[in-house]
């Protein structure tokens, strides 16, 4: 496989690009694997590549129903952060955002990690004590959140609306300067590429139907290309993650909600970071492209559906334009939804089953993106070892039973 | 001088002569022009530069598809509108354009060095550089990012308004074409309630394309029929006809959205500052009827993207409708019979034909000899393999086509101003895919066209693939008369029509999604995407390459991902794919159409919901009274309510320190009637109350009050508040003031799902009482005043007791209930009351020194008896026992988060608990949210852990000191001990725990 770099690319200028061979193939199921993943999208990839890559297994299968990426991985807004409130989310974000760091070049692959910066927005006292005890809680963590004024905020965002007559006035705002965003197709794009290179085989347009279970341990799944015989199955199927369990009869605590992102057409550079607002529900950054990419809470009901109302979109638009009342003018290009995989903490479930060999990673509802290179790496761990390593086991689905849960949902109603 | 204007014709108004720039430099044009069509009539095509090689671009179509021909309108810093469709934008006098992406001028572009180096900049080359040390992303990203974009943002705020409005309907009928008319009328005529959505200015669609002198309808010019269509119409009273106004999203259950234009066409000084610029419709239709019409495809071939290649049928467009030659000598190329018709459009109004280039190798006979004796000459079987011309195509060079795909024998050159290129014609099946309805391949079309509804809806005409008009007639009619039945209005026959048109043949069209050029694919510069640049090589990179699923590619290459929504571009892109791919246009699929159908203004989903009108704030009837004595407001939820309120020469500060004092050492009066309220009744009611919150109320007595939490099924403390009995079925609750909404929900989806055996009728009265909350020593003295005939003393009226009364006549609800330690009253009064109330208390409290205080003291009051506040003190994982308040779960019955009250976690001994904390030195005061530590110095690795954090911390009047409440880990066990409160960029600050009631232990001190 050619690597990929600026003098690969000057050499194939030259020669009309015709050097230039699959980024994997398109192989058939084999009969039997050491291990399954269900779900090409970004933590399943990962988890593939981290299996291969880390844990010496590389007679492994990535099976997708479509194609990869076609589902939250190729929907989401990419907002990246690790400031979490809480010990155990903010070292499986944190462990995520430093394989962030030097993903492009371990994958050989420019996913555009872009660290411009996250803000989250306060806009009345109960925020502000709120992210200000957030922050301390991460400086304890050594993780770089800081407390900025509302004239630091419109110094780090030009365009803002700070005047205190308005509805929403902004009273300051947390920053993480290590987050950003990045381009999730190429994160698809770089781990399947990197896996499939060490053997992985991503089986695209191939449903799993079923898992066949004997004595309480997995022994193999259906799918619409046939039937595979494989010790360990691993489901990182987002938000069909029920569905899948329900195949073996494991329940979960996670509800499923369309989450619904938007584009405005291009424009020249205009919002220089990412600016979050939990008590509007809206949040934007602005593409490479120059599209401002914004994104609002979940639709309240539950749905498999990638779609969702105009509603969400209508009230998050009324909220944006107070905060930014440059955006009236400019338009909404392209509007579309995900499925989001809700827990009652909001926090992932990263976890082994009644089943031996079934294993779960899913509830990463409306922001998993950024911890998907961490996701990918303790899962794998898991898979591999069938014991949680310290960065996984709080994310147990013990947790609800036992009460020990991570609470987010205190800190962020928006929580990407 | 308007050279390419014809001396007649056209839907515009010549009495109206309009001027406008682009550019700076002045053009004239007529009203009724678009921009589009007026810089054409004066010769000017080339408008614009492409996204990523700068490319000069012009004007490809006549409408919303026009992928390229972009602009920036309005001079005005926070008016003007980036990304315009020249085709689109209605001019006016005094109408200022500009290009856009191009620096320093749209001749001389900097940009266009792009295009110098376009072998190394293919599809999807940033993925494989850019990332290397010591120049990585971040070095790269801020040159990329101000080379993308289009144009520029308006700078402030937006200075029009917006409005949006619901509308349910038997009959929506979107696009206002013939069909569209046909179907409209006939529902109309049913008694439906009809609203036809027309999205330019017109209605008429392709007849206004048409040449008004070959085609009749039921004896009348096109144009008569459709202002005979509009005149019946508008008479009737079931009927709205919007014009300018785009249907653009299909949702769930029939919900379809529109956008109207109700005044961006309007010269400045024509607006009415009380109309909204645009307005969203948000319609729920029982049926609707899809007659959007089809788009005409480009063909694809080498050098396809200069300035002066247009679509045949907006050449033909702006002939008719605008009255316009699109150039003086033009080449037609087709692969079907529709474009002769426009050539000899053209040819009939005065443009050269210097030639018909046809990819099918046997044109129609009809058609040659037409040809022929108007002496255009036809090149058939053949293809265009190069094109020149910097900002305006010059020639064509010509090749017969050999094979499938190659060229073969002389090159002819052909000098022309105007290229006119017909690929067939797509459906616009946006819509219907919006709808979830699937599209399926049609190889005769060749094209997609809608497959089996999935909503109750129908597609009619163009929009089904109809290509004719007398079908395009019929289906709308017969789309019409099957809506209109579905909706209830049954027997409704299709309108009848008698059509004349000179015969024509059938169009015919056949598959070319590319030509070849003779040359090698590597050097084909033929372009699919006009906006993005995307050339037919790139997709066949990305299958290459492996990207080979149309989602894949289209992400790859930004196929179709421009703001025309990729209208010209899809099926071209898909056939590309199929061929390479060597699979059938059916297995290769479309990609999802998503919302909208062009782009939407932002403004106008927001609608009328800006400024003061985004969620309206809610003010108390004390609210006036706040605001001209001094009142410091915050936001509390929806509510604005009074902080503190400042006399002259106080500060923030003082006054805060002097409200909390004299609560305590006189009397004062909060206004708390933001408190959440619900009133409660019903046989069950109490049982009810007893479920809710996790202290037992099963034997609260009429007259009394209680104190009560109210848990999350995990157990977690979620709301609290004072409930009184006011009879043995009727109960009146209060809940924070941020959570009264979030309660009622929780408490009538409880009713609705879990309990619907329980008669309990729930009611939300927060806006209906007005509450003073009267405190301290002298209260009593002060209520006593207040009510009439009322005795408030404690041994006649105890604590947490309830009783009625009047206040000077107002009927009053008095609770004997108090959030400071101090003896309290709340007095509940009709909120048109509340006003005179407060005057009254104010008044009756005068001899006291009584000083109304706001919600800051209130929180340090409180804090100083150690009584919490949810959502400041708990935060969702806090169970009853952590607040270390005994009885507050009760063993007696089930209560909504019992069982997870005696899980492992909750019943651990080290759960954080809450507790005082006393810092070392009274005058520092801890700043809430700090965390506290075990240790007196603190650890430098990180993770560092932490017992817990402080919640809330003040510096205390009544104390003379700072206190603060704290959740710590194992808390209960510490009190004595000292502990740590980290801060940055300096020591620990040291502080003893002990009990929340600092009034209790501290107070003796002061
Ligand atoms: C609109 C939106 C915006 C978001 N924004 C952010 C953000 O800004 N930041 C952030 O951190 N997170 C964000 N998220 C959340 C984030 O996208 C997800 O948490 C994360 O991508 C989920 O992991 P994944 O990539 O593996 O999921 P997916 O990409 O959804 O992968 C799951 C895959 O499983 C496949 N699958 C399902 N069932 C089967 C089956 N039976 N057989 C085979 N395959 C199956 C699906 O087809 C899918 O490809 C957002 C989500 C949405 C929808």
């Amino acid at each position: 496989m050619p690597t990929y770099s600026f003098l690969s690319l000057l050499r194939e200028g030259f020669t009309g690009h015709k050097g230039w061979t699959p980024a994997w193939r398109f192989p058939d199921p084999k009969p039997a694997y050491d291990a399954v993943i269900i779900g090409g999208g970004g933590h399943g990839l990962a988890t593939a590549y981290y299996l291969a890559k880390l844990h010496g297994m590389r007679n492994i299968a990535v099976i997708e129903k479509g194609w990869i990426g076609g589902g939250n991985a190729g929907r989401n807004t990419t907002i990246i952060r690790s400031n979490y409130l809480e010990d155990a989310s903010a070292a499986i974000y944190e462990h995520a955002l430093k394989l962030w760091e030097g993903l492009g070049r371990e994958l050989n692959y420019n996913i555009m990690m872009s660290h411009r910066g996250v803000m989250n927005l306060a806009h009345d006292e109960g925020e502000a004590r709120v992210l200000k005890r957030r922050t301390e809680a991460n400086r304890l963590n050594g993780i770089d959140t800081e407390w900025l004024d509302a004239k630091q905020v419109k110094e780090f965002c030009p365009p803002i609306n700070i005047s205190a007559g308005s509805r929403f006035p902004v009273l300051g705002a947390t920053l993480q300067r290590r987050g950003g965003v990045n381009r999730h197709d190429a994160v698809v794009w770089g781990y399947a590429r990197a896996a499939d290179v060490m053997g992985v085989d991503i089986i695209q347009n191939c449903e799993v139907t079923g898992i066949k279970v004997e004595a309480g341990v997995v022994t193999g799944i259906s799918t619409s290309r046939g039937d595979i015989r494989t010790p360990k199955v691993a489901s990182v199927a987002a938000g069909h993650t029920s569905i899948i369990a329900n195949m073996v009869g494991v329940r979960l605590p996670i509800q499923s909600h369309p989450l619904q992102a938007w584009v405005s057409e291009p424009v020249k550079p205009l919002i220089p970071c990412v600016v979050m607002s939990n008590a509007v529900h809206a949040y934007v950054s602005q593409s490479d492209k120059g599209e401002l990419v914004m994104g609002a809470g979940i639709d309240p009901h539950n749905s498999y559906t990638q779609r969702g109302g105009l509603d969400t979109i209508e009230h998050s638009l009324a909220a944006l334009i107070e905060l930014f009342p440059m955006f009236s003018r400019l338009r909404l290009l392209r509007q579309w939804g995900g499925i989001v995989d809700t827990c009652p903490d909001a926090s992932p479930i990263i976890t082994k089953t009644k089943v031996k060999g079934f294993y779960i990673n899913a509830g990463w509802g409306t922001g998993g993106w950024k911890a998907t290179p961490g996701s990918g790496h303790a899962f794998a761990d898991l898979v591999a070892r069938d014991e949680p390593n310290a960065i996984a086991a709080p994310f147990s689905v013990e947790r609800f039973s036992s009460g020990a849960l991570v609470a987010e949902h205190g800190a962020a109603a928006v929580a990407h | 001088m308007q050279r390419f204007r014809l001396h007649q014709g056209g839907l515009i108004d010549r009495s109206r002569p309009v001027h406008f720039t682009f550019d700076g430099r002045s053009y004239e044009g007529y009203t009724g022009d678009t921009l589009a069509s007026a810089l054409l009539a004066n010769g000017v095509h080339m408008i614009a530069r492409s996204f990523k090689y700068h490319r000069p671009r012009g004007i490809l179509g006549a409408g919303s598809e026009d992928p390229a021909g972009l602009v920036q309108v309005g001079a005005n810093a926070n008016e003007t509108d980036p990304n315009m469709r020249a085709t689109e934008v209605e001019i006016f006098d005094g109408l200022e354009t500009f290009s856009q992406n191009c620096w320093p001028s749209l001749s001389f572009d900097i940009g266009a060095v792009n295009d110098l180096v376009w072998r190394w900049l293919p599809a999807g080359f940033y993925y494989k550089t850019f990332m290397g040390p010591p120049a990585n992303w971040m070095f790269f990203e801020p040159l990329i990012r101000r080379a993308a974009g289009l144009g520029k943002a308006p700078e402030g705020k937006d200075p029009d308004r917006y409005e949006s409005q619901n509308r349910h309907c038997d009959v929506l009928v979107a696009g206002g074409g013939p069909s569209g008319l046909m179907a409209a009328l006939t529902a109309a005529r049913s008694g439906a309630r009809v609203i036809l959505s027309e999205e330019t200015p017109l209605l008429g669609g392709r007849l206004n394309a048409l040449d008004p002198s070959e085609t009749s309808i039921n004896g009348k010019t096109p144009r008569e029929w459709v202002a005979a269509c509009e005149a019946e119409l508008a008479k009737l009273p079931n009927v709205t006809v919007l014009t300018r106004t785009c249907a653009f999203g299909y949702y769930a259950d029939n919900f379809v959205a529109l956008a109207q234009i109700e005044q961006d066409h309007l010269a400045p000084a024509a607006r009415d500052a009380a109309r909204p610029r645009q307005r969203l419709w948000r319609i729920r239709a029982k049926e609707v009827v899809l007659a959007t019409g089809a788009t005409e495809r480009p063909l694809v071939f080498h050098g396809n993207d200069r300035p002066g290649i247009m679509l045949a049928s907006a050449a033909e467009t702006y002939l008719h409708r605008y009255g316009v030659k699109a150039g003086n000598r033009a080449v037609v190329f087709t692969n079907n019979n529709g474009a002769w018709g426009s050539a000899f459009a053209l040819a009939k109004a005065g443009v050269q034909i210097v030639a018909i280039v046809d990819a099918r190798p046997a044109p129609e006979e009809a058609l040659m000899r037409q040809a022929a004796s108007l002496g255009i000459p036809v090149h058939p079987h053949a293809t265009i393999v190069d094109t020149r011309g910097q900002f305006r195509v010059k020639t064509a060079v010509v090749r017969r086509l050999d094979g499938h795909r190659g060229v073969s024998g002389e090159a002819t050159v052909i000098n022309c101003d105007l290229i006119a290129v017909s690929g067939g014609w797509s459906p616009n099946a946006a819509l219907f895919s919006q709808s979830r309805g699937k599209l399926r391949f049609d190889a005769g079309l060749p094209g997609f066209r809608p497959g089996p509804s999935w909503q109750a809806e129908r597609s009619a005409g163009a929009a089904n693939g109809a290509m004719k008009l007398a079908d395009c007639l019929a289906e709308g009619a017969a789309a019409g008369a099957d809506a209109a039945t579905k909706s209830g209005f049954a027997g409704t026959n299709p309108a009848a029509y008698t059509l004349q048109q000179p015969d024509a043949p059938s169009y015919n069209g056949i598959a070319t999604w590319q030509l070849p050029s003779g040359r090698s694919a590597s050097s084909t510069r033929a372009f699919v995407d006009l906006q993005n640049d995307v050339q037919a090589k790139d997709l066949k990179l990305a299958v290459q390459e492996g990207y080979a699923s149309v989602e894949h590619a289209k992400r790859y290459t930004t196929t179709g991902m421009g703001t025309d929504q990729g209208k010209t571009v899809g099926i071209n892109a898909f056939g590309i794919l199929a061929d390479e791919l060597g699979k059938s246009m059916q297995e290769v699929g479309v990609t999802t159409y998503r919302q909208p159908f062009k782009p939407i203004t932002f403004g106008a989903l927001a609608g009328q919901h800006g400024g003061a009108l985004y969620a309206p704030r809610r003010t108390t009837p004390m609210h006036d009274w706040h605001e001209s004595h001094g009142a410091v407001f915050e936001p509390v939820g929806e509510w604005l309510r009074a902080q503190v309120y400042t006399r002259p020469g106080e500060t923030f500060a003082s006054a805060l320190q002097r409200e909390a004092r004299t609560a305590r050492t006189s009397v004062g009066v909060l206004d708390a009637s933001t408190l959440g309220k619900i009133d409660i009744r019903g046989k069950d009611a109490r049982e009810f109350l007893n479920r809710v919150y996790s202290n037992a109320w099963l034997k609260l007595a009429p007259g009394r009050c209680r104190y009560g939490l109210m848990l999350k099924e995990d157990g977690m403390v979620f709301d609290d508040g004072v409930t009184a009995c006011l009879a043995e079925d009727h109960f009146h609750m209060t809940t924070t003031t941020g959570g009264a909404a979030r309660v009622l929900n929780w408490l009538e989806e409880y009713l609705q799902t879990e309990w619907t055996d329980l008669e309990v009728y729930l009611t939300s009265v927060t806006e209906q009482w007005a509450v003073a909350a009267i405190g301290g020593p002298k209260a009593a003295e002060v209520v006593a005043a207040v009510a009439d005939k009322f005795n408030p003393n404690p041994g006649n009226f105890p604590f947490m007791s309830f009783r009625e009364a009047t206040a000077g006549g107002i009927p009053a609800r008095i609770f004997r209930i108090s959030f400071t330690g101090e003896l309290s009253y709340e007095i509940n009064v009709p909120a048109s009351y509340g006003l005179a109330l407060w005057e009254r208390v104010m008044a009756a409290g005068d001899k006291y020194k009584i000083t109304a205080y706001g919600t800051e003291a209130m929180h340090l009051l409180r804090a100083e008896k150690g009584f919490i506040i949810v959502g400041q003190d708990t935060d969702g994982t806090v169970a009853p026992d952590d607040l270390r308040m005994p009885g507050m779960a009760k063993t007696s019955a089930d209560f909504i988060g019992r069982r997870s009250l005696t899980r492992a976690d909750t019943v651990r001994k080290d759960r954080k608990q809450l507790v005082g904390l006393l810092t070392e030195d009274p005058s520092v005061v801890l700043m809430e949210g700090a965390h506290i530590i075990a240790t007196a110095v603190e650890p430098v690795e990180r993770p560092a852990p932490a017992l817990g954090h402080v919640t809330s911390s003040y510096k205390s009047p009544n104390l003379n000191r700072s206190i603060a409440l704290a959740l710590v880990k194992g808390g209960g066990e510490l009190i004595g001990k000292t502990v740590y409160v980290s801060r940055k960029g300096a020591d620990p600050i040291h502080a003893t725990v002990v009990e929340t009631d600092f009034m209790k232990q501290v107070g003796s001190h002061s």
